[in-house]
C-alpha cells in the first residue's frame, strides 16, 4: 500500500503516522504538502492530528480551503480511503467530506488521556478487520472534540451506519461518564454514506506498539492495508 | 473600500461552554445580574465600495462561519462615519447603516 499523509502547516501527528504506515507496519508511506495539488498513486490519504493553520477561525476550517482539499475531495469521491484522525477528522468535517461539526469540550478542557472506543459498524476500510462491538483503547487529545449534529442529520447519520465508534467504559457500555467531551450519543468516529472516509477523534497512530501501552490502533490501519490489497490483487507466479 | 463587521456566534439552542464559564466568572465577580452569555467571534473585512450583502452572506456560509452551528449578523458598508466624506454619505445613502442578520 501506498498512503499519503497529508502535512498542513500546524500539523503535529504526520510523524506518527509516517512511523506507523512506514517502520511498524511496512508500508510505503510519503507526506504530502498540503500546497499538492495530485495525490496520483496513492491508494489511500491520512489527515493527521494538529493545529492546521493554528485552528485559526474554527478548528480545520483554514484547512479546509488548502489546495490539496480539492484532490482529496475528488480521491473520496472516486471512492479512495481517506482517514481523518483528530484535526484530520475537523478538517473533513469542515470541508463537509463528512457529517456534523465539533463543539467545545464540553468541560472546556483540553483533554488528553486514554479513552475507550466501540466499534459501531465494520463497513468501512478502516473498521473491515475490527468486529462490531469490540472495545479499542486509544488515547485522545483535543479541546474541540463535541461532536454535534442537529436533530434531522444526527438521525440520518445514525440510520445510515455512519457512527463507527462510540465512546464507552472498559467493557464496551456507551455511557454519559464514557464520554470525555460531551459529543452527542457517545459519537467519536463517523463516515461519509458509502463509508470509504472516516472521522475519529482518538489517536490509533498512538496506540500502535506495545510500548506505547496500546496497540488496538494498529487494527484500524491493518484493516486499510488489507482493503487496499483486496482492491489491488498481487499477481501470483 | 468600506469595512463590513461581522459577529458570529453559536446558535441558540447549541450549548455554549465557553460562554457558561464567562458567565460564572461574571458571577464570581459579583456581577449577579448577568444572564446567558454567548461567546462569539468577530471578524473585520475591508472590502470595495458596493459589495453585495449577498457576497459578505456567501463568505460567512463557506467558510467564516459553520451553518451547522452558527449563526452571523454583519453592518457597515461605509468606512465609520468620522472618516467618510459628508457628503458621499448623502449621495449613497442607501448603503448607510445597511446591517443584516442570518440564522
Amino acid at each position: 500500500m501506498r498512503a499519503g499523509v497529508i502535512v498542513f502547516p500546524g500539523s503535529n501527528c504526520d510523524r506518527d503516522c509516517l512511523h506507523v504506515l512506514g517502520d511498524v507496519l511496512g508500508q510505503d508511506a510519503v507526506e504530502v504538502w498540503h500546497a499538492e495539488t495530485s495525490l496520483d498513486g496513492l491508494d489511500a490519504v491520512i489527515l493527521p492530528g494538529g493545529f492546521a493553520y493554528g485552528d485559526y477561525l474554527r478548528a480545520g476550517a483554514v484547512a479546509g480551503t488548502s489546495p490539496v482539499m480539492a484532490a482529496v475531495r475528488a480521491f473520496a469521491t472516486s471512492g479512495g480511503p481517506v482517514l481523518g484522525i483528530c484535526n484530520g477528522f475537523q478538517v473533513l468535517l469542515e470541508t463537509g467530506l463528512l457529517p456534523g461539526a465539533m463543539l467545545r469540550n464540553r468541560s472546556l478542557q483540553f483533554r488528553c488521556r486514554p479513552v475507550h472506543i466501540r466499534v459501531e459498524s465494520t463497513r468501512t476500510p478502516f473498521t473491515r478487520g475490527l468486529r462490531e462491538g469490540q472495545v479499542l483503547r486509544l488515547p485522545i487529545a483535543h479541546g474541540e472534540g463535541s461532536f454535534y449534529a442537529p436533530p434531522a442529520l444526527l438521525s440520518t447519520i445514525q440510520d445510515s451506519e455512519q457512527v463507527v465508534f462510540r465512546y464507552c467504559d472498559a467493557d464496551g457500555r456507551v455511557l454519559p461518564e464514557a464520554n470525555p467531551n460531551g459529543s452527542l450519543n457517545n459519537i467519536a468516529g463517523v463516515c461519509s454514506p458509502r463509508g470509504n472516509v472516516l472521522g475519529l477523534m482518538p489517536h490509533p497512530e498512538r496506540a500502535s506498539e506495545a510500548i506505547l501501552g496500546s496497540e488496538d490502533g494498529r487494527g484500524i490501519f491493518e484493516s486499510l492495508i488489507a482493503f487496499v490489497a483486496s482492491r489491488h490483487p498481487v499477481a501470483v507466479g | 473600500m468600506a469595512t463590513v463587521r461581522i459577529i458570529i456566534t453559536l446558535k441558540p439552542g447549541i450549548l455554549d461552554a465557553a460562554g457558561q464559564a464567562v458567565r460564572q466568572g461574571l458571577h464570581a465577580l459579583g456581577y449577579e445580574q448577568a444572564g446567558e452569555v454567548r461567546v462569539g467571534r468577530y471578524v473585520e473585512i475591508a472590502v470595495p465600495d458596493g459589495v453585495r450583502p449577498e457576497e459578505v452572506h456567501q463568505m460567512c456560509e463557506r467558510f467564516l462561519a459553520n451553518p451547522l452551528i452558527e449563526q452571523w449578523r454583519f453592518e457597515g458598508f461605509n468606512p465609520p462615519s468620522t472618516s467618510a466624506p459628508p457628503q458621499k454619505k448623502r449621495e449613497r445613502p442607501e448603503k448607510n447603516a445597511r446591517a443584516a442578520v442570518h440564522h
